[in-house]
């Protein structure tokens, strides 16, 4: 009781607070204009399909290499060192270096080089630096996947005469990929949102079309169309993963009951 | 027993915030009415009393701006007088009764000159094309130039052949930002590719010269310091008949300024003073001469 109360409270006291401000009205004119929300949703929908398709096309590629890089640096013994470090090295650096500069450095950087075989386009440049950038990310969510799988685990796998690669493949990964899913995801809709970053090379992804409407009108409600489409998104996927997750727990508590 | 105190805290604190706010909006609106009768200096109403702070974004660019560039400022100096903008924010300030050194220049990316609330600087004079729908949030000097719009492209290349509008559709251009060159390529040239819009001038050169852009559709005089500074081996196609209602600068203002009447004023001596075109003469008289496409 005294909790739903004290939420009523609160937000009546913050609407009231915000609505009473001096400057609500033109806040409320610059933010949250239904005309102008209206106006400019139609463009920034299409715009957002752009969007949508460099985060589909670089997930796949992400969630690949990632695990590569994850596997390889879980690699054991000295032999494998030079490739634990590089791994090291490359999850290092992409994950400190800032995505807007590689964005920049790779969209403007490789077309400079005027070679034939270099592609232009800037939406190819802009997934290959988040398919760089977020692999960083992804391999060190598989790593601790990886590890989090108890060693006891490929121990008693290979005791049953399983190759390292087959207790990685049959054991190890399906448990610790499992394990990773939720931070999978948040990855996934930091990667969906980075994707307007790219509208930096000039690509009129949705982000950039909201600010083109923006300052052709000094309106700021494009924005918030916008958000609404990335939002309208995420919310739907992560209920998807919750479910997933759940499905699984089931599934393995009736297996263990049977 | 401990929830229900800090729930009544929670309760009383909210209260007194929302009472310091209405407290607020009562002294901002009788700050508003009292100031600005007219448009003597002691009576305009500024963000710093006895300064006339002037925005514009960073870097500033010729022939805009001139002079040496000097920290903070890149590319030139705002402060030099030199450059049509600086030339003519100097000339307004003078006729409002300010001396050179009572000129204060602040950086104003072109993001922020719009955004609701306080505003840092008295006006903002930045290439910032007039739309009624701009005017809907802020307050918009009368011209100070009437620009026309220009397509760069680099010598060589299938574009700079073009001699009407219709012959740059088949072209991948771009713009920049916040310019009405978009709005211009969108509403006028209608291109069959899918327009580049850039967040800086830098991005958008730099674009043109990795010829991932064909053309680059700037204001005249912007378009003669491109082609004459940025990018080596471009030059102008041409520049484009005016359509509807000619396109002007203003400078922007807080919405609802009472210094904005008095900047008008200002600005219409200078017109009939020719005191402007002297100024536009100086430094934008190379902006006259480029061919116009059919």
């Amino acid at each position: 009781m005294i909790a739903v109360a004290s939420t009523i409270v609160v937000f009546v006291a913050l609407a009231l607070l915000v609505t009473n401000a001096p400057g609500w009205p033109e806040v409320k004119r610059t933010f949250f204009d239904w005309e102008q929300f209206k106006a400019s949703m139609p463009e920034i929908a299409r715009a957002f399909l752009l969007n949508v398709k460099m985060f589909c096309i670089a997930e796949v590629f992400i969630l690949v290499f990632a695990l590569v890089l994850a596997v390889l640096r879980s690699l054991p013994g000295p032999v494998f060192f030079p490739l634990r470090a590089l791994a090291i090295v490359y999850a290092d650096f992409f994950r400190g270096v800032p995505t807007i500069l590689v964005i920049a450095v790779l969209g403007f950087g490789a077309p400079a080089l005027q070679l034939k075989s270099v592609p232009l386009s800037t939406t190819f440049w802009g997934i290959v630096a988040l398919v760089l950038v977020y692999t960083a990310y992804v391999s060190e969510v598989y790593r601790a996947g990886i590890e989090s799988v108890h060693p006891s685990q490929e121990a008693a796998a290979r005791s049953l005469g399983l190759s390292r690669g087959q207790a990685l493949r049959f054991v190890v990964l399906p448990q610790a990929v499992r394990r990773v899913v939720p931070p999978l995801l948040n990855d996934f809709i930091g990667l969906q949102k980075d994707t307007a970053l790219v509208g930096f090379l000039g690509s009129v992804e949705a982000f950039k079309q909201s600010q083109i409407d923006a300052a052709a009108t000094f309106n700021y409600t494009s924005y918030l169309a916008a958000a609404v489409l990335f939002v309208a998104l995420t919310i739907p996927l992560a209920r998807l993963t919750d479910w997933l997750i759940a499905r699984d727990r089931r599934r393995r508590q009736t297996a263990r009951v049977a | 027993m401990a929830k229900l105190a800090s729930f009544a805290i929670l309760v009383a604190s909210l209260a007194v915030l929302a009472a310091g706010c209405g407290g607020s909006s009562g002294s901002s609106a009788e700050s508003t009415s009292t100031s600005g009768a007219s448009c003597d200096k002691g009576d305009l109403n500024l963000v710093k009393p006895g300064t006339l702070t002037v925005g514009t974004d960073n870097p500033a660019f010729p022939p805009w701006f001139g002079g040496d560039e000097k920290a903070p400022w890149k590319v030139s100096d705002p402060r030099s007088g030199r450059g049509f903008e600086s030339a003519v924010a100097y000339a307004v300030a003078t006729n409002l009764g300010f001396a050179h050194e009572e000129v204060s220049w602040i950086v104003v990316p072109f993001n922020t000159s719009f955004a609701p609330g306080k505003k840092k600087f008295d006006l903002d004079i930045n290439e910032i094309s007039f739309t009624p729908a701009r005017a809907k949030t802020v307050d918009f000097s009368s011209s100070y130039y009437n620009v026309n719009q220009a397509i760069v492209g680099l010598k060589g290349q299938p574009i700079a052949k073009a001699t009407s509008t219709a012959d740059l559709k088949p072209y991948k251009l771009g713009a920049q930002l916040g310019t009405t060159s978009y709005d211009y390529i969108v509403n006028n040239i209608k291109p069959s590719k899918k327009p580049a819009v850039f967040d800086t001038n830098d991005a958008a050169v730099q674009s043109l010269k990795n010829k991932q852009i064909d053309g680059l559709v700037v204001d005249l005089p912007t378009a003669f310091y491109v082609t004459a500074a940025q990018v080596p081996n471009s030059s102008i196609i041409g520049q484009f008949p005016t359509v509807g209602t000619p396109e002007h600068f203003g400078m922007v203002l807080a919405k609802g300024n009472s210094l904005t009447k008095c900047v008008n004023q200002a600005l219409s001596e200078l017109k009939a003073g020719g005191a402007l075109s002297a100024i536009q003469q100086k430094w934008l008289a190379k902006a006259a001469g480029a061919p116009v496409l059919k």
